[in-house]
């Protein structure tokens, strides 16, 4: 084997760059400070700068049960196939309906924007299908839509929600800067049974903690709570909570 | 051989560009959502950028065959290393092209995003780590050679043809789908149910399909070779190590 001999660098700037080259911690330094410059000058400011969620009227933290679904839909990667962000393309707001606004996912505890639609985006999807949809395309997807690649998730119907640390849900979301009252929390698992059994005598405390939520059976058996009926109460309420008739986009030119 | 290069300037200027730059770079992958607009701006110019030093680094590394290109022809070790290059230069190229919002507004949410990345996975990072490993074995367990450069060749030719399929697969229906997301009919109606695209995709996920199968065989391949190297190759004599001596010693 023959080596390529490296020329001795002459004594210059470059000589003086060695001590990247042989100090990690030094090397770690020095990119820790190159790299900091784009992310003070680029993300910090979308923390401070008030025109980065735009004001809107309607939006609510995710109900206990909602949120249930939620953490049901990012367990089995929805994501990785399902976008939650309409751009503002002429194509998309007469498919999908009105673009996405920050403010709509500003209770998403990671976001659920998504990078590729292999299914089609979920962002305004509340409302659009009826529950006894929403139940058989999980069981089968192919049952309603021949052509679909969905992969189907019978076993949510058929599984109990575990929901005895739905108060630690709630909580660990306020962390993160989700207004959950001490109310809410103390009543988390209350009002996910209210909101998943007909004429519960709670719903209306539920209502009261939960502008427009909407309480009825989703997966078609009142008398057991599933996880069916945590992902369809979540599928429902995307993209309802906002009511566009009233939205004043000029408010918020930035 | 293939195992050393020179240009440390260069490549110190690549390395320190591409990581300040970088951090710039991440609003490309959400043009046209909510995010404000001046954020997405600024990404899509730090990305454009970066062509700058991606290709600063890639020229860098080609340029080191400088005078020695007839080593393609018989070295299949050194041509993995080589084409990856050529993958890293062709994906930082695309890089840039994708993140110009208005072509970020037909790739994005697409196959074509796919594509990209697995060009940079499979034919820039995949590549340079099998040259690497071809590299490294027969050092570390100090064999003289590689078991069969032949296996290597057949590697190399078997997974080029995996990414070659691959991407040009991610391609044709990123864009097609990305177009017919947006067709509209003489009448303004939008011309595709969803379901539809969902549908046209299907013969180019069975060509992505084989692709894929084809550049694992070729990681297969290396399996065999390198293990086969570490159990039965020969050992390097220790006289092969020995310090050259002059051949001729003068009469005393």
């Amino acid at each position: 084997m023959t080596t390529i001999e490296h020329k001795a660098p002459r004594k210059s700037l470059w000589s003086k760059h060695k001590i990247f080259e042989t100090n990690s911690i030094i090397l770690v330094i020095g990119v820790l400070l190159v790299i900091s410059v784009g992310g003070l000058v680029e993300i910090a400011p979308l923390f401070y700068l008030k025109n980065t969620i735009e004001k809107v009227e309607g939006m609510r933290p995710y109900t206990p049960l909602e949120l249930a679904g939620r953490a049901i839909y990012v367990r089995e990667g929805c994501y990785n196939c399902h976008s939650q962000m309409i751009r503002p393309l002429r194509d998309e707001v007469e498919r999908y309906g009105h673009y996405s606004l920050a403010a709509e996912s500003m209770y998403d505890k990671p976001f659920q924007w998504g990078s590729k639609r292999t299914g089609p985006d979920l962002a305004r999807v509340g409302g659009k299908y009826s529950d006894e949809w929403q139940r058989a395309h999980l069981v089968d997807p192919r049952s309603l839509v021949p052509q679909s690649i969905m992969p189907g998730y019978p076993f949510l119907t058929k599984t109990e929600l575990r929901f005895d640390d739905i108060a630690d849900d709630l909580r660990a979301n306020r962390g993160g800067g989700v207004p959950y009252t001490d109310e809410m929390i103390a009543q988390a698992a209350s009002d996910l049974r209210a909101q998943a059994t007909p004429d519960h005598p709670k719903t209306g405390e539920l209502e009261s903690r939960y502008p427009k939520v909407q309480a009825r059976d989703f997966d078609g058996d009142p008398t057991r709570i599933t996880e069916a009926d945590a992902l369809i109460a979540y599928l429902q309420v995307l993209g309802t909570l906002v009511d566009f008739k009233l939205y004043d986009n000029k408010a918020n030119i930035r | 051989m293939p195992c050393s290069s020179g240009g440390t300037a260069l490549s110190i200027i690549h390395f320190w560009a591409l990581i300040f730059i970088y951090i710039w770079a991440g609003p490309h992958h959400l043009h046209y959502t909510a995010l404000p607009d001046w954020a997405q701006t600024l990404g899509m110019t730090f990305s454009i950028m970066l062509w700058m030093p991606s290709w600063g680094g890639m020229i860098n590394g080609i340029m080191t065959l400088s005078g020695a290109w007839d080593k393609l022809r018989t070295d299949p070790v050194l041509r993995l290393m080589v084409v990856s290059l050529a993958f890293y230069g062709m994906s930082t190229f695309e890089g840039p092209l994708m993140s110009i919002k208005a072509v970020n507004s037909l790739s994005h949410y697409t196959d074509w995003t796919i594509g990209h990345v697995h060009s940079g996975a499979l034919g820039w990072v995949a590549y340079i780590s099998f040259g690497a490993i071809y590299c490294l074995v027969p050092w570390l367990w100090n064999r003289k050679e590689l078991y069969s450069l032949k296996l290597v060749n057949w590697h190399f030719w078997i997974s080029t043809l995996g990414i070659v399929l691959y991407i040009s697969a991610m391609w044709v229906s990123g864009i097609l789908q990305g177009l017919m997301w947006r067709a509209y009919t003489s009448l303004g109606f939008l011309e595709y149910s969803f379901i539809e695209t969902v549908a046209a995709m299907h013969p180019f996920y069975v060509i992505r399909a084989l692709g894929g199968a084809l550049f694992l065989a070729g990681a297969l391949i290396m399996v065999f070779n390198v293990w086969m190297t570490i159990t039965s190759g020969e050992p390097e004599s220790a006289q092969d190590n020995a310090p050259l001596q002059p051949r001729l010693v003068p009469a005393e």
